[in-house]
């Protein structure tokens, strides 16, 4: 089977630090904090782990957080390519590496300071060709030309997909308002206690016209997220384990970090019809039993194409399934509860995961009922965790 | 609208590079496998159809339609006019470019629009192909 590393790994621990504008500190420090809180959530020591994983582009050296939180002896270590749409993948490593054998304990974490250190958003032209770790060409193709930030390389795929299927940006602003709303009951949240309209989205100003306007965007956040992994077998003697039920990568073709304007159609997103079949083909998972989906929402148009490719509803059908009020708490696919990365705040795609440990064990603030299966969909990775 | 400042300079790579040096000489070349006749873009250095190494910089007349496009208006950098109008053209030869549109209103672009080659200078003196409406008079 496609997803064949699924039942045989779980989440034990989850540490995560306050997601803020100035977190004030490193990304060491704030990938130490997670990682301690994350070992403390499972009852490990430090020198229990023996595997560590994180992201191609994250700024956290190894050496850094061994000397910092007194990791002993690492078995293995592996960084997972493709930005925030590969963030799902760190739990696909880690959860190889465990059922392997190759380590027992493995920590996966990110670290950003995307607001007050590297700003996703901020327009800069001083990309180097040799980025090579940031897996993307846009600073080739994409620079000279004014395209200088992840929304704008997205907005062109996003024009295209409300123009093949005759959309409006006012379709968007629906899902948003949703995702505000789960955000205004989450105290965690950027947008806690702000909930908005569609009119107060429709008059937020635009990035990318006719396609993103700034209440699509996700926040720029300072923070970092922690996971401890291990072995289905060693997870049962842990005090709160999610099942990691299936696991898969699906990076399709040339697909690069944000977008990929060569693909054939860019109003489909291949690689999440691609991960779909993965995660739903063959692990005897369908999509009608994932009771919460935790969808990455970096831009609503990501959101939307992941929804369709994903196959919960059929191409340019995502408006519609928005509208109808599917992705709400009584909806029939619960979708970012904690108000995605929208509404909660931007770890790169992982605050998702925790959300989908917080909903499995019943502590989320806005929790939907007893979800048995959460999906976790990045795009081009993503898991379905279970309850344990 | 009035002709944009200067391009920033494309970064330059050993793949790449047969892209902009034809951009300074006024030409616009696009990769075609010597082999299986393939076009290709953005380049790489081996041919995904049938292994060729032989990608050669072939010079194409640049017409095609605005596949897709923005008007970016946030965030600004000082090098740019805004709103940037940035477009996705297919070209006749069937391979799509990332480029600006020049001398149009921002609210007549479309997609479809027949779009025809220009050049625009860079900071550093060069090059970088954009597209017009075809048709439009030579600015
Ligand atoms: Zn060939």
């Amino acid at each position: 089977m496609s997803a064949g590393i699924g039942g045989r790994a779980a989440i034990v621990g989850l540490g995560q630090t306050e997601l803020s504008k100035a977190a004030g500190r490193s990304e060491t420090q704030l990938a130490a904090e997670a990682i301690r809180a994350a070992l403390a959530d499972a009852g490990l020591a430090p020198a229990d782990v023996d595997g560590l994983v994180s992201y191609t582009i994250d700024p956290v050296e190894e050496t850094e957080l061994a000397r910092a939180i007194g990791f002993r002896e690492l078995a293995w270590s592996s960084r997972v390519p493709y930005g925030g749409g590969g963030s799902q993948g760190v739990l696909l490593h880690a959860a190889a590496a465990t059922a392997s054998g190759a380590a027992t304990t493995v920590v996966a974490y990110r670290a950003c300071k995307s607001r007050s250190g590297n700003r996703f958003g901020r327009a800069q032209v001083g990309t180097q060709a040799g980025t090579s770790h940031a897996g993307t060409t846009a600073s080739q193709w994409c620079t000279p030309y004014g395209l200088l930030t992840p929304a704008s390389w997205m907005s062109l795929n996003a024009t295209r997909y409300l123009h093949t299927f005759g959309l409006t940006n006012a379709d968007f602003g629906r899902a948003v308002v949703q995702l505000r709303q789960y955000a205004a009951t989450n105290p965690d949240a950027h947008f806690a206690g702000r909930p908005i309209t569609l009119a107060d989205h429709q008059a937020s100003r635009w990035i990318a016209e006719p396609s993103i306007r700034l209440f699509d965007c996700c926040q720029e956040t300072d923070g970092a997220v922690a996971l401890v992994i291990t072995d289905r077998p060693r997870a049962a003697s842990f005090a709160a384990p999610v099942g990691i039920a299936a696991a898969s990568g699906a990076a399709v073709g040339g697909e690069e970090v944000a977008t990929n304007h060569y693909r054939p159609d860019l109003a489909v997103m291949d690689s999440a019809v691609a991960l779909g079949r993965r995660l739903f083909g063959s692990t005897g998972i369908a999509r009608a039993d994932i009771d919460v989906a935790m969808i990455y929402d970096a831009f609503t148009p990501v959101l939307f194409m992941q929804l369709e490719g994903l196959g919960f509803c059929g191409p340019g059908e995502a408006a519609g399934f928005v509208a109808d009020g599917h992705l709400g708490p009584t909806g029939s696919l619960p979708t970012n509860p904690n108000g995605g990365l929208i509404g909660e705040g931007y770890i790169h795609g992982l605050n998702l995961t925790s959300e989908a440990v917080r909903q499995l064990r019943g502590v989320a603030a806005n929790q939907i009922g007893r979800p048995q299966r959460v999906l976790v969909s990045a795009g081009r990775t993503g898991v379905v965790l279970e309850r344990w | 609208m009035t002709p944009g400042r200067p391009h920033p300079e494309p970064v330059r790579t050993a793949d790449n590079h047969g892209f902009w040096d034809a951009a300074d000489d006024g030409r616009l070349a696009v990769q075609r496998c010597a082999g299986c006749r393939a076009w290709y873009h953005p380049p790489r250095p081996m041919c995904p159809a049938c292994g060729s190494l032989d990608l050669r910089w072939t010079d194409v007349p640049g017409t095609g339609v605005v596949y897709s496009y923005t008007l970016l208006h946030h965030p600004q950098h000082p090098a740019f006019d805004y709103p940037v109008i940035a477009v996705v053209v297919e070209l006749d030869e069937g391979v799509r470019l990332v480029s600006n549109l020049i001398g149009v209103a921002a609210a007549e672009v479309r997609i479809g629009l027949p779009v025809e080659l220009r050049f625009a200078p860079t900071v550093a003196g060069g090059q970088v192909p954009v597209f017009t409406v075809a048709g439009a008079a030579q600015r």
